[in-house]
C-alpha cells in the first residue's frame, strides 16, 4: 500500500475524476473492479465463502476473480458462517487481508461470536500483537421479496460493537471506493450492500418499472483504483428547510421523494456508520435546524436512535423541531406484505411534513 | 392464561389410547460424585505397546480404529515401549522433564497469588503439564499455537519468560496486554502463540485458517489448536473439522479431555456414546487417541501429526485423555460437585512422576537430582514473582494511564472514542481527581 494515490470524493452528479477511464457499471459490477483491483495490487488479498469461486458468487460480485487469480485466493467455502468469519480470523493473524462473503446479511449471526469476540476484539486485548484486518462484504436489505430471511438489516446490531467499522454504499461509484478503502483498513469492517440496488437505484416506488444504473452519473467508475475515505459522508443534496439523514437503498427514496415533494431538503448519505462523519451531520443541522433520519431496519436500538440522541446532544439549540425517524417497523420482514413494511415515500412524505409543519 | 406451543400438558389419559411405551429422557451422571469412592477398577487400559503406529500418510480412512484405541509409549514400570516410542536422547527427556516441573512451580505459585489477593483469577494445568510440553517440544518453534487457556506449558516449553506471563496475571505496569484481558489470557506473537480469548473453541477455526493461509503461501510452517472435551460441543469445532477436512489444512486438532467442564462432566459433550478422537471419523480426518499423561505420547503423537500435516496428508485430530487434578479454576470448589479422591486414584498417574520415573529407568535421573531441581524451580519462580510484582499486582493502583483504555480499539482512535476520553478526563477534573 506504498503508492500514493488521490482521494477522490465527488458527490452525487459530480463528474468522476480518477485513475483510468470511467465505465458505465452497476454495484455488483462495481464491486467486482474493486476485488479485481485489490487483489491485483495486494497479493495478500483473498476472496472466500459460500459459491463465490467458480460460480462467481449468487449476485455474481465475485464472477471471473477466481479464473484470474486462482483458487488458493478465491474459493468456495463449507456453509459455515462462522467457520468462514473463524478462519477469516486465522487467516488475518498469518497475515493475510480476507474479503469473506456472507452470502446474505441474514445469516450472519452463527458468525457473531467471531465477529464480535474474536475479530472486532482481537488488536485490543492482544495490545495490537494481532490484528483482524478483514473485510466482511453482506448483500442486506429488502425490497426484493426475499421474506424474514433474505431482507433485514442488521447494521444496528454490529454499529453497537465497539471495534468494527461499518460501511453502507449508496452508488457504484462510492461501492468501489469504499470497498477499496475498507479493504485497505486495517480494522475489521463490515461492509454491507444494499442489494435493492445492486441493479438499479429505487425510488420506493414498487409498482413503477425498475431502473437501471445506465445513465447515473455516480454509475461512471473509473476502472482503476481510487478510495473514497472511510467516515466521510456525502451530500446528496444541497438544501436548506431540513436534514435528511439515511444510507444504502434509503438514499434513493428519500432523493426521490424530496423531488416529487419538491421540498427544499439536504440530503445526507452517510456512507460509513461507524466511524461517523458527525461534523457534517452536525453542520447540516445547525444550518437547517430540521432532522429526520431513515433506515430500513427495525426502530428500536436502531442506528437511527444513536443518530437521533447524537444530533439532539450536539444541536438541540437550533432544533425548530423533534427530530423524526422513518424506519422500519419493529416486526419480521413480511414477505407478502414487503411494501406495506418498507418505508417507502409515503412515510417519509409524512413526516416530513410534519417536522415541516411550524 | 398464557397461550403455549404443543403438547407439554398432554395426560396419562391422552396417551391412553396408543400403544406405545411413554418416551423417557435420559440426563447423564457422573460415576462419582461428593462423599463417593471413586473406582475407576472397570476402566480399560490397552497395554502401552498395543497401538499399532500407521505411516504418517496414511489415509484416515485405515487408521479409524486409532481413535477408539489408546496409544501409550510409558508402561506401568515406566519403560518406553511399542511402535511409538520417540527414542528421544537424553538431554531431551530432561529438558522435558524440567519444563513439565517448571510449568507445575509455577502454577503453585500463582494460584497462591491469586489467594493473596494479588490477581483476580487463575487456572492451573496440575495433571496435564504432558499436553501442552510434550507438544510443543515435538512442534517447531515457529509452528503457530492457538491455546486454550489450559495450555501455559507452550510458552514454558518454548522458554518464554517466566516474569512476562506474571506481569500479565498481575495486571502491572508492565504487562504487554495493558491490564485488559483477564489472568492467563497471555499474547506472544514471538512465541508463536496466538491470543488468548476466554470464548471457547473460537481458536479452532482461526488455527484451521492460518494453516490454510500457510499452505496456500507454500509455508512450512502448520498451525496446532487445543480446546477441552467440553467445548467439543461448540459450533466452531464443527465448523473448523469441516474447514480442515475439505481443505486438507495442515493444522494438529487436539482435544484435552480432562474429563471435567467446570463441573459438568464429559458425558454433557458426548463421552458416553464416544471418544472425543472419533470426532475425527466422521470427518475423514486422522483420529487418535492418546494417553495425555504420557508426555512420551503427547510427543509421539504430535511429532506424527506434525510430520503429516508438512508432507500435506492433512490434519489430525488428537485427543488427550487426561484428568484435571485441580478446580477449573481460582473460582470454583471441586469438592461441591466430584468426588475428591477421583485425582489420586486417575489410573493413568501423574505425567511428571511417569517421565521421571522413566528417567530415573534410563539412568540419566534420580530422585535426589529431581528434589534439587524442585527446589530450585520453586526458588526461580518465587524470584520471578519477586521481580513481577515490582511492576505491581492488580488492584493497587492504576498501572495503566488511563487514556489507554481507549487506544487498540482501532489502529487509529476515532472522534467519538476521542471525545468519549476527553469526558472522563473532565468528569475526573472536575470531581477533583
Amino acid at each position: 500500500m506504498a503508492e500514493v494515490v488521490s482521494e477522490v470524493v465527488p458527490g452525487a452528479g459530480t463528474e468522476t475524476v480518477g485513475p483510468g477511464d470511467a465505465k458505465q457499471m452497476n454495484m455488483i459490477q462495481a464491486i467486482n473492479s474493486a476485488l479485481d483491483v485489490m487483489m491485483g495490487r495486494d497479493p495478500d488479498v483473498v476472496v472466500m465463502g459460500e459459491d463465490v469461486g467458480f460460480f462467481g458468487g449468487v449476485f455474481r460480485a465475485t464472477a471471473g476473480l477466481q479464473a484470474k487469480y486462482g483458487k488458493n485466493r478465491v474459493f468456495d467455502t463449507p456453509i459455515t458462517e462462522c467457520g468462514i468469519i473463524g478462519v477469516a480470523v486465522g487467516m488475518g493473524a498469518y497475515g493475510l487481508r480476507p474479503v469473506p462473503e456472507i452470502q446474505f446479511a441474514d445469516y450472519i449471526y452463527p458468525a457473531l461470536d467471531q465477529l464480535v469476540s474474536e475479530a472486532a476484539r482481537l488488536r485490543y486485548r492482544s495490545a495490537g500483537e494481532f490484528i483482524a484486518p478483514m473485510t466482511v462484504r453482506s448483500p442486506f436489505g429488502g425490497g426484493i421479496f426475499g421474506g424474514q430471511t433474505h431482507s433485514q438489516s442488521p447494521e444496528g446490531i454490529f454499529t453497537h460493537v465497539s471495534g468494527i467499522k461499518t460501511v453502507i454504499p449508496s452508488t457504484p461509484y462510492d461501492a468501489k471506493g469504499l470497498l477499496i478503502a475498507a479493504i485497505e483498513d486495517n480494522d475489521p469492517t463490515l461492509f454491507f450492500e444494499p442489494k435493492r440496488i445492486y441493479n438499479g437505484p429505487f425510488d420506493g416506488h414498487y409498482d413503477r418499472p425498475a431502473k437501471s444504473w445506465a445513465g447515473h452519473a455516480d454509475a461512471q467508475v473509473p476502472e482503476g483504483y481510487y478510495r473514497i475515505p472511510l467516515g466521510k459522508a456525502r451530500t446528496v443534496r444541497e438544501g436548506e428547510a431540513l436534514t435528511i439523514l439515511c444510507y444504502g437503498t434509503m438514499v434513493h427514496v428519500v432523493a426521490s421523494t424530496v423531488a416529487e415533494a419538491d421540498i427544499d431538503a439536504e440530503i445526507i448519505d452517510l456512507r460509513t456508520l461507524v466511524p461517523l462523519d458527525i461534523e457534517a451531520i452536525e453542520a447540516s443541522v445547525r444550518k437547517t435546524g430540521r432532522c429526520l433520519i431513515v433506515h430500513e431496519a427495525t426502530r428500536t436500538g436502531g442506528f437511527g436512535a444513536e443518530l437521533s440522541a447524537l444530533v439532539q446532544e450536539r444541536c438541540f439549540h437550533h432544533l425548530e423541531a423533534p427530530i423524526e425517524r422513518v424506519t422500519g417497523f419493529d416486526t419480521p420482514y413480511p414477505h407478502s406484505l414487503e411494501w406495506a413494511y418498507f418505508p417507502g415515500p409515503i412515510r417519509i412524505r409524512e413526516a416530513m411534513a410534519k417536522i415541516l409543519k411550524d | 392464561m398464557a397461550e403455549r406451543n404443543g403438547a407439554g400438558d398432554r395426560t396419562a389419559g391422552d396417551r391412553a389410547g396408543r400403544n406405545l411405551p411413554p418416551l423417557s429422557l435420559y440426563v447423564p451422571e457422573p460415576h462419582f460424585r461428593p462423599g463417593d469412592q471413586a473406582d475407576f477398577s472397570g476402566f480399560d487400559i490397552p497395554a502401552a505397546d498395543a497401538a499399532p503406529r500407521p505411516d504418517e500418510t496414511s489415509a484416515a480412512g485405515d487408521m479409524r480404529d486409532m481413535a477408539y484405541g489408546l496409544v501409550r509409549v510409558l508402561d506401568e514400570g515406566g519403560n518406553a515401549v511399542g511402535a511409538w516410542n520417540p527414542n528421544l536422547p537424553p538431554e531431551t527427556l530432561l529438558k522435558m522433564l524440567r519444563a513439565m516441573a517448571l510449568t507445575r512451580a509455577f502454577d503453585e505459585r500463582m494460584f497462591r497469588a491469586q489467594r493473596q489477593g494479588k490477581t483476580s483469577f487463575y487456572m492451573k494445568c496440575t495433571g496435564e503439564e504432558a499436553v501442552a510440553v510434550a507438544a510443543a517440544m515435538a512442534l517447531d518453534r515457529d509452528d503457530m499455537c492457538f491455546p486454550s487457556y489450559r495450555q501455559q506449558g507452550l510458552l514454558i516449553a518454548r522458554d518464554w519468560s517466566i516474569v512476562d506471563m506474571m506481569n500479565q496475571i498481575y495486571s502491572n505496569k508492565a504487562d504487554r496486554m495493558r491490564g485488559r484481558q483477564l489472568p492467563i489470557m497471555y499474547s506472544v506473537r514471538e512465541a508463536g502463540f496466538f491470543s488468548i480469548s476466554g470464548n471457547l473453541t473460537t481458536q479452532y477455526p482461526q488455527a484451521v485458517g492460518w494453516a490454510m493461509a500457510s499452505a496456500a503461501r507454500g509455508d512450512t510452517r502448520i498451525a496446532a489448536t487445543w480446546c477441552g472435551e467440553g467445548s467439543t460441543a461448540e459450533g466452531d469445532f464443527h465448523s473448523a473439522c469441516t474447514f480442515a477436512s475439505v481443505y486438507r489444512a495442515p493444522v494438529i486438532l487436539n482435544v484435552v479431555n480432562n474429563q471435567w467442564a467446570i463441573s459438568s462432566f464429559s458425558g454433557f459433550a458426548g463421552a458416553e456414546a464416544t471418544t472425543f478422537a472419533a470426532r475425527a471419523v466422521g470427518y475423514g480426518i486422522a483420529g487418535l487417541r492418546i494417553d495425555g499423561n504420557d508426555a512420551l505420547a503427547v510427543y509421539a503423537a504430535t511429532r506424527w501429526a506434525a510430520d503429516r500435516a508438512r508432507s500435506n496428508a492433512g490434519p489430525t485430530l488428537i485427543e488427550h485423555f487426561t484428568y484435571r487434578v485441580e478446580g477449573h479454576s481460582t473460582s470454583d470448589d471441586p469438592g461441591q460437585y466430584r468426588s475428591a479422591d477421583e485425582g489420586s486414584h486417575w489410573p493413568l498417574g501423574d505425567p511428571i512422576a511417569r517421565l521421571k520415573q522413566h528417567c530415573i529407568g534410563l539412568g540419566i535421573w534420580d530422585e535426589e537430582r529431581h528434589a534439587a531441581m524442585d527446589a530450585e524451580l520453586a526458588s526461580m519462580v518465587k524470584d520471578a514473582a519477586r521481580e513481577a510484582e515490582k511492576n505491581g499486582i492488580l488492584g493497587h493502583g492504576m498501572h495503566q494511564p488511563f487514556e489507554t483504555m481507549f487506544e487498540d480499539v482501532f489502529e487509529e482512535m476515532p472522534w467519538h472514542l476521542k471525545e468519549q476520553l476527553q469526558q472522563a478526563i473532565d468528569e475526573k477534573k472536575a470531581a477533583g481527581l
